[in-house]
C-alpha cells in the first residue's frame, strides 16, 4: 500500500522526491515529530533513574558494592555491542534512502543480532550477580542499579521485537513511505537506547569502578 | 473471606449492593433497548475527539459525585467531637480516595475532556494527530478509574494519603492490596496522560489551519500547549515515583526502606516534582477556559494576549522549580528553603498578570452574565484566596506554623476547586451546546452556581480559622473543648450545599436533555473562536473545507467581513480522509487493567496474560494497514446542506 493519506487536509498529496522517503507524507512527518516528543518523555523518565540510582550509590547496607560487583569485561562486550548496533542501525537508513530493500533487511537483522548479544551479556551478568547474593533485596544501592540498567535492558527488548516486526513488514511490503516511516522511528529509538547505555557506561560501570 | 471484604460492616454492604443493581440495571437497560451494538459502533470503538471528550467528561462527572461522596463522608465524620460515624481505618481510606479521585480521575479527565472537545475545532483541524492513540489513553484512563474504585470493595482501598509518603506506605507498615491499586492505577492513567500530553503538543505545532499562527491562536488553545509540554515532562517523574514503590512492596527491594540503605526522601522529591507542576496541568487549562468566556460574554478581543502567553510559559517554567514548599519542615536548611520560597513566591507574579487582563477584558465591555460567566466571575474572588493563602504558606517560617494544618486544606481548595472545578463548571456550561447541540438551563445553571459557590464558602473559609486554632489535617476525630465543633459543623453544612448544587446540575442536564433550547446556528453566544463556525455537534469531519485564518478571534473575523465558514461557493468539497474506528484500544485497555490486578494482588500468571495481551494488541495495530477511509463528496455535501451551509 503506497497510497497517500494525510488526516490534516483530506487531499492526495504527491510525492515529493527532494525529501526523504520517511517523510514522504504529511501524516508521516506527524508521527515522526511525535516519536521525538515521546523521547524526551522517555528521557526525563531516565533521568529520574539515573538521579535515584546516583543517590542510593553508596548506600549498600553491608551488601557488594560496584566496585566489587561490576565485571569489566562483561560491560565492555556489552558496550562494544549496542555501540555497533546502532551503527548497522544507520547503515541500514542509509540503504533505506538508497532503495536497497535487500541491503536494509540485512542490516537490521545485523542490528537486532547485536542487540540480541546485549541481552544476553546482561541477563548473564545479572543472574551472575544474583546468584553471588547480589540481588535488588540486598539493598537500597542494588535496587538503583537492577532498575535503572533493567529498565535499559527492557527498552532493548521492546526495541529488538519492534524492530522484528517491521522487518517482516519490510520483507513483505518492500520499502514503501509507510514501511519507512516505521523503519526510521525505530531506527530513533534505537540510537536514543545507545545514548542512555553511554550514560548508563559512564555513570554506572565506569564511575562504579573507580569510586 | 476478606478478600471481598464481607466482614467490613454496613458502609461497604451497603456499596456491594448499589454496584451489583447499578450493573444489573446497566446491562438489563442495554440489553431490553437492544443498544449494545449502537454502544460499540458509536461510542466504545470511536477515535473521534469530540466523542472521547464527551466520554471524558461523562467519567469525570461520575467521579466527581464518588469524590463528592467521599468528601460528604469525611464532612460527616467531622462535623461535632467525638464522632464515630466512620471508624479510624474508613476515615483515613477515604480520606486517600477522595484526594486521589478529585485530583486524577476528576479534575485531569475533565480538563483533558475539553482538550478533545475544543482544540481540534478550535485551530481548525479535523481531528487530533493521533486519533487512535487518543482512543487508548482515554479507555487506559478509565482502566485505571475501574481498578482504583474496585479497591473500595475488593481487598481495601489506599489508605496512605494521596502522597501516599515513604516509608508508611511500605509493606511493613501497610500490608495488603489497598496501597497497591493507589500505584497500578495512577500508573496506567499516567502512560495514558504522557500520550495525551504527545498527542496535544503535535497536534497544536503540526494541525493548524492555514494562517493560523501560534500567536493567532485562541488562549484556550495556547493553555493546552504549555500544559501538554508540562505533562510530557512532568508525568515521567510520577511513573517513576510510582515505580519504585511499586517494586519495594511487589519484590522487596529497598529504594524507600532506610534499614537496608533505602531513602524515603527520595520518593517525596519525585512525587513533588511531578506534583507541583500537576497543579499547574489543572489550573492553566482552567485559565485557557476563562480566558475563552470572559473575552466572549465581554464582546471583546482578550486583554493582553502576548502577556497572557508570556505569563503562561512563564507559570510552567516556574511550576518546576518550586516543588520543595511541599516539604519546608523536613530539615532541608534556609538556603534551599528560602530559594524554594522565593520561586514559589514568584508565580504570584505571572498569576496577577492573568487576573489584571481578566479584568481588563471585561472593563468597559458589553458584560452579559451567563451562568458561564457567572463562574468565571466567581473564580477570580475565590481563587484570589487561594491565591494569597498560597504566598502566605510560601513563606518557610511561616509554613512551619500552617504546615500541616486545616489552613493548609482550605488552601488548596480554594486553589483547585476555585480554579478548577470552576472553570471545568464554566466549560460544561459553554461547550456543552457544541457537544450536544442543546443548551443547558440557565435558571437551573444559576441556582447551581450559587448553591455551589456559597456552599463551598461556608466549607472552606472557616478552614482557615481552624488552622490557626490547631486543627491538624488527617484527623479523624477530635475531643470536645477545643471550640472547633460548631466550626466543624457549619462547614459541613457548606458541604451539604455544595452537593446540593451539583444535583441542581446533575437535574439541568436531564431537564435540558428533553427540553433544553436546541442550539441550531453552531454560535449560540454569537461567539469568537472557531468551534463556533461549525454546527453543534460538529460533523464527523469538523469542517468541509478547511478554513483560511486571518487573525485572532478568526470567527469573529469572519462574522464581520460576512464570510462563510465554507468559504466561496463555487469551489467543489474534496473527499476528506478519516481514521477507522476500532475495538483495539478498548481491547487493549482490558488487557492493561488485567495486568493491574496481577500487580495489585501478586498473582504473577494474571500479570503476565495482560502484559502479553498489551504486547500483542500493540503488535497486532503495526500490522494494521487498512486503517482510513475517504468520506465522499456526496456525502458531504448532504450533511452540508442538512446544515444549511451550502
Ligand atoms: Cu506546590
Amino acid at each position: 500500500m503506497s497510497d497517500a493519506h494525510t488526516a490534516v487536509h483530506g487531499g492526495h498529496h504527491p510525492v515529493d522526491p527532494s525529501v526523504p522517503v520517511e517523510y514522504h507524507h504529511e501524516e508521516n512527518s506527524l508521527r515522526i515529530a511525535g516519536f521525538w516528543v515521546f523521547l524526551g518523555s522517555d528521557l526525563v523518565l531516565f533521568s529520574c533513574l539515573f538521579a535515584t540510582y546516583v543517590v542510593m550509590h553508596g548506600r549498600t547496607a553491608g551488601g557488594p558494592t560496584s566496585n566489587q560487583l561490576f565485571d569489566v569485561t562483561g560491560f565492555t562486550i556489552e558496550t562494544i555491542a549496542l555501540l555497533f548496533s546502532s551503527f548497522t542501525c544507520g547503515l541500514a537508513t542509509y540503504e533505506m534512502r538508497r532503495g536497497n530493500r535487500n541491503a536494509m533487511v540485512m542490516w537490521l537483522l545485523i542490528t537486532i543480532a547485536l542487540g540480541l548479544v546485549f541481552l544476553g551479556f546482561e541477563i548473564t551478568e545479572f543472574v551472575q550477580d544474583a546468584s553471588s547474593g547480589a540481588r535488588m533485596q540486598t539493598s537500597g544501592f542494588l535496587s538503583a542499579f537492577f532498575t535503572l540498567v533493567g529498565t535499559h535492558g527492557c527498552h532493548v527488548s521492546m526495541g529488538i521485537l519492534w524492530m522484528s516486526g517491521v522487518v517482516v513488514q519490510l520483507i513483505r511490503r518492500g520499502i514503501t513511505p509507510i514501511t519507512a516511516r516505521k523503519a526510521f522511528i525505530v531506527s530513533i529509538y534505537w540510537h536514543f537506547l545507545d545514548a542512555v547505555w553511554i550514560f548508563i557506561f559512564t555513570v554506572v560501570y565506569l564511575t562504579g569502578k573507580v569510586l | 473471606m476478606h478478600f471481598f471484604m464481607l466482614d467490613e460492616g454496613p458502609l461497604i454492604w451497603t456499596s456491594d449492593v448499589l454496584i451489583i443493581l447499578a450493573t444489573i440495571g446497566i446491562i438489563a437497560v442495554l440489553s431490553y433497548f437492544k443498544l449494545w451494538k449502537w454502544l460499540w459502533d458509536n461510542w466504545l470503538t470511536t477515535v473521534d475527539h469530540k466523542k472521547i471528550g464527551i466520554m471524558y467528561l461523562i467519567a469525570a462527572i461520575l467521579m466527581l459525585f464518588r469524590g463528592g461522596t467521599d468528601g460528604l463522608l469525611l464532612r460527616a465524620q467531622l462535623s461535632w467531637p467525638n464522632m464515630h460515624f466512620l471508624n479510624a481505618d474508613h476515615y483515613d481510606q477515604i480520606f486517600t480516595t477522595h484526594g486521589t479521585i478529585m485530583i486524577l480521575f476528576m479534575a485531569m479527565p475533565a480538563i483533558i475532556g475539553f482538550f478533545n472537545v475544543a482544540v481540534p475545532l478550535q485551530i481548525g483541524c479535523r481531528d487530533v494527530a493521533f486519533p487512535y492513540l487518543n482512543a487508548i489513553s482515554f479507555w487506559l484512563f478509565f482502566a485505571a478509574a475501574m481498578l482504583f474504585n474496585l479497591s473500595f470493595v475488593v481487598g481495601g482501598s489506599p489508605d496512605g494519603g494521596w502522597t501516599s509518603y515513604t516509608p508508611y506506605v511500605e509493606n511493613a507498615f501497610d500490608p495488603g492490596p489497598g496501597e497497591n491499586y493507589f500505584l497500578v492505577a495512577l500508573q496506567i492513567t499516567g502512560i495514558g496522560t504522557i500520550a495525551t500530553g504527545v498527542n496535544f503538543l503535535v497536534t497544536i505545532l503540526r494541525m493548524r489551519a492555514p494562517g493560523m499562527t501560534l500567536m493567532r491562536m485562541p488562549m484556550f488553545t495556547w493553555s493546552v500547549f504549555i500544559t501538554s509540554i508540562i505533562i510530557v515532562f512532568a508525568f515521567p517523574v510520577l511513573t517513576v515515583a510510582l515505580a519504585l514503590l511499586l517494586i519495594d512492596r511487589d519484590f522487596g527491594s529497598h529504594f524507600f526502606t532506610v534499614s537496608a540503605g533505602g531513602m524515603p526522601m527520595q520518593y517525596v522529591n519525585l512525587f513533588w516534582i511531578w506534583g507541583h507542576p500537576e497543579v499547574y496541568i489543572v489550573i492553566l487549562p482552567a485559565f485557557g477556559i476563562f480566558s475563552e468566556v470572559f473575552s466572549t460574554f465581554s464582546r471583546k478581543r482578550l486583554f493582553g494576549y502576548s502577556a497572557m502567553v508570556v505569563s503562561m510559559v512563564a507559570i510552567a517554567i516556574l511550576s518546576f522549580v518550586v516543588w520543595v514548599h511541599h516539604f519546608f519542615t523536613m530539615g532541608a536548611g534556609p538556603g534551599v528553603n528560602s530559594f524554594f520560597g522565593v520561586s514559589t513566591m514568584a508565580i504570584a507574579i505571572p498569576t496577577g498578570v492573568k487576573v489584571f487582563n481578566w479584568l481588563f477584558t471585561m472593563h468597559k465591555g458589553r458584560l452579559e452574565y451567563t451562568t458561564a460567566m457567572l463562574w468565571a466571575v466567581g473564580f477570580i474572588p475565590n481563587f484570589l484566596i487561594g491565591g494569597l493563602t498560597g504566598v502566605m504558606l510560601a513563606v518557610p517560617p511561616a509554613d512551619y506554623q500552617y504546615h500541616n494544618s486545616y489552613f493548609l486544606v482550605s488552601h488548596f481548595h480554594y486553589v483547585l476547586i476555585g480554579g478548577t472545578v470552576f472553570g471545568v463548571f464554566a466549560a460544561l456550561y459553554y461547550w456543552w451546546p457544541k457537544m450536544f447541540g442543546v443548551l443547558l438551563n440557565e435558571r437551573l445553571g444559576k441556582w447551581h452556581f450559587w448553591l455551589f459557590m456559597i456552599g463551598f464558602n461556608i466549607c472552606f473559609f472557616p478552614m482557615y480559622f481552624l488552622g490557626f486554632m490547631g486543627m491538624t489535617r488527617r484527623v479523624y476525630t477530635y475531643p470536645a473543648g477545643y471550640g472547633w465543633g460548631v466550626i466543624n459543623l457549619i462547614e459541613t453544612f457548606g458541604a451539604l450545599l455544595m452537593g446540593i448544587g451539583f444535583l441542581v446540575f446533575a437535574f439541568n442536564i436531564l431537564w435540558s436533555a428533553r427540553y433544553g433550547e436546541r442550539d441550531t446556528t453552531g454560535d449560540p453566544w454569537d461567539a469568537r473562536t472557531l468551534e463556533w463556525a461549525t454546527t453543534s455537534p460538529a460533523p464527523t469531519y469538523n469542517f468541509a473545507r478547511i478554513p483560511e485564518i486571518k487573525g485572532r478571534d478568526a470567527w469573529w473575523l469572519m462574522k464581520k467581513n460576512g464570510e462563510s465558514i465554507n468559504g466561496p461557493k463555487d469551489i467543489p468539497f474534496e473527499p476528506i480522509h478519516m481514521p477507522n474506528d476500532s475495538g483495539r484500544p478498548i481491547i487493549m485497555s482490558l488487557f492493561f487493567f488485567i495486568a493491574g490486578a496481577g500487580f495489585v494482588f501478586e498473582w504473577w500468571i494474571l500479570a503476565i496474560i495482560g502484559l502479553a495481551g498489551v504486547l500483542v494488541t500493540m503488535a497486532l495495530r503495526s500490522f494494521e494497514y487498512d486503517d482510513h477511509h475517504y468520506i465522499p463528496v456526496e456525502e458531504i455535501e448532504k450533511t452540508e446542506a442538512a446544515a444549511g451551509r451550502l
